[in-house]
């Protein structure tokens, strides 16, 4: 654009003063309107993380005398201890065993019903909007809703009793427990993930699907041979946005367990162990150090993932 | 051919209707039992001479319910209207002004995006109750002003917007900011209102920062409110459940007002990479 005012018109003198200026505007601009992020990530983002880092090398109570600057360093004890600590490796095979079955299950249930709600199908928009119902919906919410439905004598279990099924004690049972609130999180979030893929799905162009039809591929062949391939970068992003999302699992495992993460541990994850040795232990120290833990595995699986799926995703 | 195309019809058919079912019925059995006395909470008949709105009344009246619904509106909105705001700022700056660091700190802010926002709980709390914020609206509001997916959102679409209108006006002498609210944020309201409905039900919904944050009753938010209330009423099922309804009724209300552009917004701000 500058160029053509350039060469359309003869450039006057104060023409090019004023580009000038516009350059140098732009420069103290673009800052202004970055500023007040910028503020806001130092103090309550990078500052505590910098904190934190310290913190998770020293013994520190917010109830101590000392500033935490005053506290003792005491090396890497904090994340020796965690990995000594039984609690801590139950709560991370917890979280992992919630991960692992969480991810893939509502991934795939939430493909499929991308798939059908974008076909050209009556109603879609209503059931676009019903599936999405659950992930608007406060987790508090919707874990105590469950706590109701799942309860011993609660409607479900009366369900079950239709089809000559025991009643369960979902909620209060050690194994239960957890594949419980995998549920719950399963039925939470699908409607999130729906609406990726549907996103990602219009992207696809439909020359594609006429091509293949003219060959005489299946419905099936169509799904399998261009629309899943084509949708890996939405995929990965649902893979990743997933994972992150489920190791950080805290509100249905602190609700439903009143916080303790019980029946006997079933239900500790590591986000709630970490609020715990925090908040309620006031082991600053050692919380941090957990923070950290959780950092290192999202971000070593995120790079895994990158290296199976990222390189791919440019088409 | 035209038979299997009917049948697969009826098969997509009856996974839809079973999966709304399955999304559905949870909140309309607990509605139902919303109105019910708490003697019939275990009747699996409705028995509509019962039902009324007393839970809700005695819920508002003797409890801190309608407390907390102020509370949890006030701060939703203040988080709210500071992300929109600041998240659309940042994400223009990074999409379209040209200014020294910019490429840094869009790496910077890809590089945050990984890091789990728990990190940060210890040390931001112990800053905040430095502060003597712990327990106010400022230690509710003012820390989760911004927020870096919002802004990888907003630059995301500002980038697909056509360049040439600012231009225009750049000519005609407005200026950026000038050119921010009168042309580009208009122009944005798909992605606005997809950022409302993340932003807005996101902070209604938050749970773990507000149960450190507010720590006495007339502080609390609703989320926070009702996990107490469970948890000292929990055998009254009927009004526990009326405050279900309270906490998730209006995020579901928000979303069936902004939905028509959310799907939209979704696919233009480019949210699948």
């Amino acid at each position: 654009m500058s160029l053509e005012v350039k060469t359309n018109v003869a450039p006057s003198k104060t023409k090019v003063m004023t580009m000038k200026r516009l350059k140098r505007r732009e420069k103290i601009e673009g800052w202004l309107f970055v500023l007040p992020f910028v503020i806001s990530a130092a103090v309550f983002f990078i500052g505590p993380l910098l904190v934190a880092f310290m913190l998770s090398f020293k013994e520190y109570s917010y109830l101590d005398m000392v500033s935490m600057f005053e506290a003792p360093w005491v090396g890497l004890s904090n994340y020796i201890n965690a990995f000594q600590d039984s609690t801590f490796l139950r709560a991370l095979l917890n979280t992992s065993l919630y991960s692992l079955g969480v991810v893939p299950i509502q991934l795939f249930i939430a493909l499929v019903l991308a798939l059908i709600v974008d076909l050209n199908i009556k109603g879609k928009t209503f059931f676009r909007v019903a599936y999405y119902i659950p992930t608007v919906t406060s987790t508090v919410a919707v874990s105590v809703m469950f706590l109701f439905i799942f309860k011993t004598d609660g409607i479900l279990n009366k369900i079950l009793s239709f089809f000559n099924l025991p009643p369960y004690n979902w909620f209060g049972d050690t194994r239960l427990a957890l594949p419980t609130i995998m549920m719950m999180a399963i039925w939470s979030s699908v409607g999130l993930y729906m609406v990726i893929f549907l996103a990602g799905l219009q992207d696809i162009p439909m020359s594609l699907y006429e091509a293949a039809r003219i060959d005489g591929a299946s419905k099936i062949q169509e799904v399998l041979y261009i629309t899943v391939p084509l949708l890996k970068p939405t995929i990965f992003f649902n893979l990743v946005v997933s994972l992150i999302g489920t190791f950080q699992v805290f509100d249905q495992a602190f609700v439903v367990s009143n916080g303790t993460g019980g029946p006997l541990d079933s239900t500790m994850t590591v986000v709630l162990y970490l609020y715990k040795t925090g908040f309620r232990d006031f082991q600053m120290g050692y919380a941090s150090a957990i923070a950290f833990i959780l950092f290192a595995i999202i971000f070593i699986l995120t790079l895994i993932q990158r290296k199976f799926f990222g390189e791919e995703t440019e088409f | 051919m035209q038979k299997g195309f009917k049948l697969s019809k009826v098969l997509f058919y009856l996974i839809l209707v079973g999966y709304a079912v399955i999304c559905l019925g949870p909140f309309l059995w607990s509605f139902i039992t919303s109105f019910k006395p708490t003697s019939e909470i275990n009747n699996f008949n409705i028995d509509f001479k019962t039902l009324s709105a007393k839970n809700y009344i005695f819920l508002w009246k003797e409890f801190p319910f309608a407390r907390w619904v102020f509370n949890s509106i006030y701060v939703a909105l203040l988080v709210t209207l500071g992300n929109i705001l600041f998240n659309s700022m940042a994400g223009y700056a990074l999409a379209r002004i040209n200014f020294p660091g910019k490429k840094a700190l869009f790496l910077a802010i890809l590089g945050m995006m990984m890091v789990p926002g728990q990190v940060v709980m210890v040390p931001t709390f112990i800053l905040l109750s430095k502060l003597g914020w712990v327990n106010t609206y400022k230690g509710l509001t003012i820390p989760f002003l911004t927020s870096l997916f919002g802004i990888f959102l907003m630059r995301q679409f500002f980038t697909t917007i056509p360049k040439a209108i600012e231009e225009s006006a750049m000519i005609d002498g407005l200026s950026r900011f000038g050119i921010f609210f009168r042309i580009v944020l208009p122009l944005a309201r798909p992605a606005l209102s997809t950022q409302f409905i993340l932003m807005f039900t996101g902070n209604w919904n938050s749970f773990l920062w507000p149960s450190l944050l507010a720590q006495s009753e007339e502080m609390y938010t609703l989320p926070v409110g009702l996990n107490s209330f469970y948890g000292q009423y929990y055998q009254f099922w009927d009004q526990v459940l009326a405050g279900v309804m309270i906490l998730s009724i209006p995020s579901i209300l928000i979303f069936l007002i902004f939905q028509k552009n959310f799907i939209k917004g979704i696919a233009t701000t480019g949210l699948k990479e």
